[in-house]
């Protein structure tokens, strides 16, 4: 290097120049574009409003990501294995006023009814499992592509929804399943973040340290691969989606339970937010490439974006613009990502 | 501006004269660095017309980068490219095509939807207007094909290709348009022998028409018999430009290398024991294999060759649950385990790896590994399920990394980068990552496909140890190789497989390259005449 440097005299802040943009490369490959993003959206908006950096703020937003994290962690489940789940929005819906259906029937109006919340619990997430269990066997067994199959599947069970409520809220839960689980708290905690928290431990588990996370990536990354190392590709698909869809049903339980009622309409927007959420946290849409903790973040992210914007009073359709658009920034971020990868490919050759 | 050739030569003597003549291309000084990294130093390099120019040195030494340099993919860092003596910026590889300049990479660079014709013609213009011109586009194809005597249809679809043909379409893509200077990746790297030979006499004729010839192989014998000068590159480094006829291949590879490989293909010994696996009287559905018996015994190493197309690999594949079958009988280790009058189908690939057999593909990009994932993660993945790596449900991340310490041992790599990723490693890397899933579990038959396509001689020789040690352990192999000098010197017995049917089996001490040869060029004169008639 100091040869280089007294060769070079006119140039002596050159290597200072190349060294800073090495760096700034290198994080960026190893972080993706994701920590450049939350930095300026907070910068940005603690800038634009003084409320934004508050405690109640931060609170807010932490407790509103919560269902975005659950079901963006579904969706992560999904396209890890090289797939696609558009039928999230749906089984938000289907759960809600299956859940919502079973405790009005069963609520008598008297007592804390807490054995109408339980069954109603299961029947919602029953139902929606019973949903992504179809959307695996589909793709799996028959071959029907993902995207096709879940957005099939979509109107399916929205219209079966539709039919159930013939397009009506339903209420008439137990006041209790709204006190615990949409407001309730424990040492000032919301019982929402309780809920998630364990759940994101439960899937950095199940993906890193079983047996069948591993396959999960494995058959996203090369199914080809994954079929000649033994590994029965199509149960594994089955249990992802179907563990995604579990995932999606405890987000909508949470929302059910915050808004007090079940809603046929819920849920429209988070196809899109969660496939945000995964592609901003880097999960590959060729499968077999995401870290969980990156999909976390994307997904508060993106709720921590949609409260700025509110707090700035931008109007509603500019958010969808936003959004969007993110959504595309961040693909083709992640695209040079890759490019860089490559040409630092050589560097990283000679080490081995 | 495009490179402009001297008239076609025909007499050997004017290459002196041409030596004296103006370089087509000529690189001068030229460096590459990656961000502070030099990977090419300071390099000449020059191409004259009708001369073929070998390239070569190990995995990594930077002949890829040299050569994208020259075909416009990347631009040097520093020094200069003249063309017809006027210094030049090479932009990008749409204008290296403009100057003349085409390359046969060993990357696939195919639309695997479209037909040959379709392919041989993607990106150049062939259209009045804006609608192709069909009929000359068929026309050409044929051409093309015919002037290389591959045997392909122009309106086949690439993705019903083999390995080899999809090679073949690559090749015949360069030759179609008549470049100035033409770079040839390991273009033999799938090839039979019968396919080398028309490759071959087609760079003659290319020499002739006064094209200058970039040509890279790892083997030796190639650039023998074809190359005017030889570059040895070695860490970035030009060590050499010399005329062919002033070297000899120990110089060569000790150049590239650094050392020399004494004993290249090592002698296996043979402990013949039971019988492992038996086919009998094979037939497959969409396979030409017809009526295929055959043995492997414990201890030994067993060749099974044939020129691409021939079904050899099909067989193989079946045994793994990979191909159907239409009849016959299988059985491993006085098991049977597929026999259609029994109803008995126990082959897939998860079975036949519990019973010890492990078949590892010759296409390592598409079926062997998983290019996004770390070498760690490829090797335990067929593994997972035994108990030393999980307890059924949870992986054990501690024995898992203990095991790995022990594999970077014997694979020679080292221990930190078995968390590297793969698509970051050479080819030859890649080759030995998949060999190493056989050191993680227990194997007792490895089928092996076609292992050392592509990789350098340092590698291959250390794939030819793995083998060794793997039959010293006392497993056997099923070697699927169109590479005759492989099979000629490691197997301890060998089938030849011709158009789907057994043509022969090569005791051990009959084996010997010439042998091969004469069995596969016997049967290809007939059918050559056959197509032709």
């Amino acid at each position: 290097m100091t040869k280089k440097r007294v060769n070079q005299k006119p140039a002596v802040w050159q290597p200072y120049i190349s060294r800073v943009v090495n760096f700034i490369a290198f994080l960026y490959i190893k972080g993706g574009v994701l920590p450049w993003f939350l930095v300026l959206a907070v910068v940005g908006f603690s800038f634009s409003s003084e409320y934004f950096l508050t405690q109640a703020n931060l609170r807010g937003i932490s407790m509103h990501s919560t269902y975005l994290v659950l079901v963006a962690m579904a969706q992560m489940l999904v396209m890890l294995t090289a797939g696609l789940d558009l039928s999230v929005g749906v089984m938000i819906a289907m759960t809600s006023v299956a859940s919502s259906l079973t405790m009005g029937a069963m609520w008598s109006g008297h007592g804390s009814g807490w054995e109408s919340i339980l069954i109603g619990c299961v029947v919602g997430l029953g139902a929606c499992a019973s949903i992504g269990l179809v959307n695996g066997i589909g793709v799996a067994w028959f071959k029907v592509p993902s995207f096709i199959m879940t957005l099939g599947m979509s109107s399916v069970v929205l219209g079966l929804a539709l039919s159930l409520t013939g397009g009506i809220p339903i209420y008439g839960m137990p006041p209790n399943f709204t006190n615990m689980f949409g407001y309730g708290g424990w040492a000032g905690i919301p019982v929402p973040i309780l809920v998630t928290v364990p759940c994101i431990g439960l899937m950095y588990v199940f993906l890193n340290w079983t047996r069948i996370g591993r396959y999960i990536y494995a058959i996203g990354g090369n199914l080809r691969a994954a079929q000649l190392s033994g590994i029965n590709t199509k149960s594994c698909i089955v249990i992802a989606y179907t563990t995604a869809a579990l995932f999606t049903g405890i987000a909508a339980l949470l929302i059910t339970a915050r808004l007090d009622t079940g809603e046929s309409n819920l849920g429209v927007s988070y196809p899109l937010l969660s496939i945000a959420a995964c592609a901003i946290g880097g999960v590959s849409l060729q499968g077999g490439v995401g870290k969980l903790h990156n999909v976390v973040l994307g997904a508060i992210f993106i709720i921590l974006i949609q409260n700025g914007m509110n707090l700035m009073r931008i109007n509603s359709y500019y958010q969808m613009v936003a959004i969007g658009s993110l959504l595309i920034i961040s693909i083709m971020a992640e695209n040079f990502r890759q490019r860089l990868v490559l040409t630092y490919k050589n560097k990283t050759r000679s080490n081995v | 501006m495009k490179i402009t050739s001297p008239q076609s030569r025909t007499h050997l003597d004017e290459q002196i004269h041409v030596r004296n003549a103006k370089p087509l291309i000529h690189l001068q000084g030229v460096s590459k660095d990656y961000f502070g990294s030099t990977v090419l130093h300071k390099l000449d390099f020059d191409i004259y017309a009708g001369e073929v120019h070998a390239l070569f040195g190990e995995n990594g030494a930077g002949k890829s980068t040299l050569l994208k340099m020259i075909t416009g993919d990347i631009q040097p860092s520093s020094g200069h490219i003249f063309i017809n003596d006027e210094e030049i910026k090479i932009a990008s590889v749409h204008h290296a095509k403009e100057l003349g300049i085409n390359a046969v990479f060993q990357e696939y660079t195919l639309v695997p939807q479209l037909t040959v014709e379709e392919n041989l013609f993607l990106g150049s213009n062939l259209s009045s207007g804006i609608f192709l011109q069909k009929t000359k586009l068929r026309e050409w194809a044929k051409k093309t094909l015919d002037r290389l005597e591959f045997d392909l249809e122009p309106n086949q679809l690439i993705m019903h290709l083999s390995h080899a043909q999809q090679r073949m379409v690559e090749i015949a893509k360069a030759f179609h348009s008549k470049p100035a200077i033409m770079i040839l990746d390991e273009p033999t790297a799938a090839l039979s022998g019968r396919e080398t030979k028309q490759l071959f006499a087609m760079i003659d004729v290319l020499k002739n028409e006064g094209i200058g010839v970039v040509y890279v192989s790892h083997r030796t014998s190639e650039i023998f018999r074809l190359s005017d000068r030889v570059s040895v590159l070695k860490d970035g480094h030009l060590v050499c430009t010399e005329t062919t006829p002033d070297i000899d291949e120990d110089q060569l590879i000790e150049l590239a290398f650094g050392h020399r490989y004494e004993s290249f293909f090592p002698t296996i010994k043979t402990n013949t024991g039971r019988e492992l696996l038996n086919i009998s009287n094979l037939s497959l559905s969409n396979s030409l294999v017809q009526g295929v018996s055959l043995t492997v015994n414990a201890g030994e190493i067993v060749g099974l060759t044939g020129l691409a197309g021939s079904g050899a690999a099909d067989i193989a594949r079946a045994c793994f649950g990979l191909n159907q079958i239409k009849s016959g009988v299988i059985t491993y280790l006085d098991d049977q385990v597929y026999n259609k009058n029994l109803g008995i189908n126990d082959l897939t690939p998860r079975a036949m790896l519990d019973r010890g057999m492990l078949y590892l593909p010759a296409d390592r990009r598409n079926e062997g590994l998983i290019m996004d994932h770390n070498i760690r993660q490829n090797i335990s993945l067929p593994s997972l399920s035994l108990a030393k790596f999980s307890t059924g449900f949870w992986v054990r991340k501690k024995g898992e990394k203990h095991i790995m310490e022990s594999v970077s041992r014997r694979l020679k790599i080292n221990q930190l980068s078995i968390e590297n990723v793969l698509n970051h490693l050479s080819g030859g890397t890649q080759q030995k990552v998949m060999l190493a899933k056989g050191f993680v579990r227990d194997v007792q038959l490895f089928i092996l496909d076609e292992p050392t396509i592509g990789v350098d001689i340092g590698t291959r020789a250390e794939i030819y140890r793995l083998m060794q040690e793997f039959c010293d352990a006392g497993a056997s192999i099923l070697l699927i190789s169109s590479d005759l000098s492989e099979v000629a010197n490691i197997v301890h017995r060998v089938y030849i497989v011709d158009r789907g049917e057994l043509l022969a089996e090569i005791p051990h001490k009959s084996i010997n390259e010439a042998t091969l040869s004469h069995y596969l060029d016997q049967r290809e004169a007939p059918c050559h005449d056959q197509k032709t008639s």
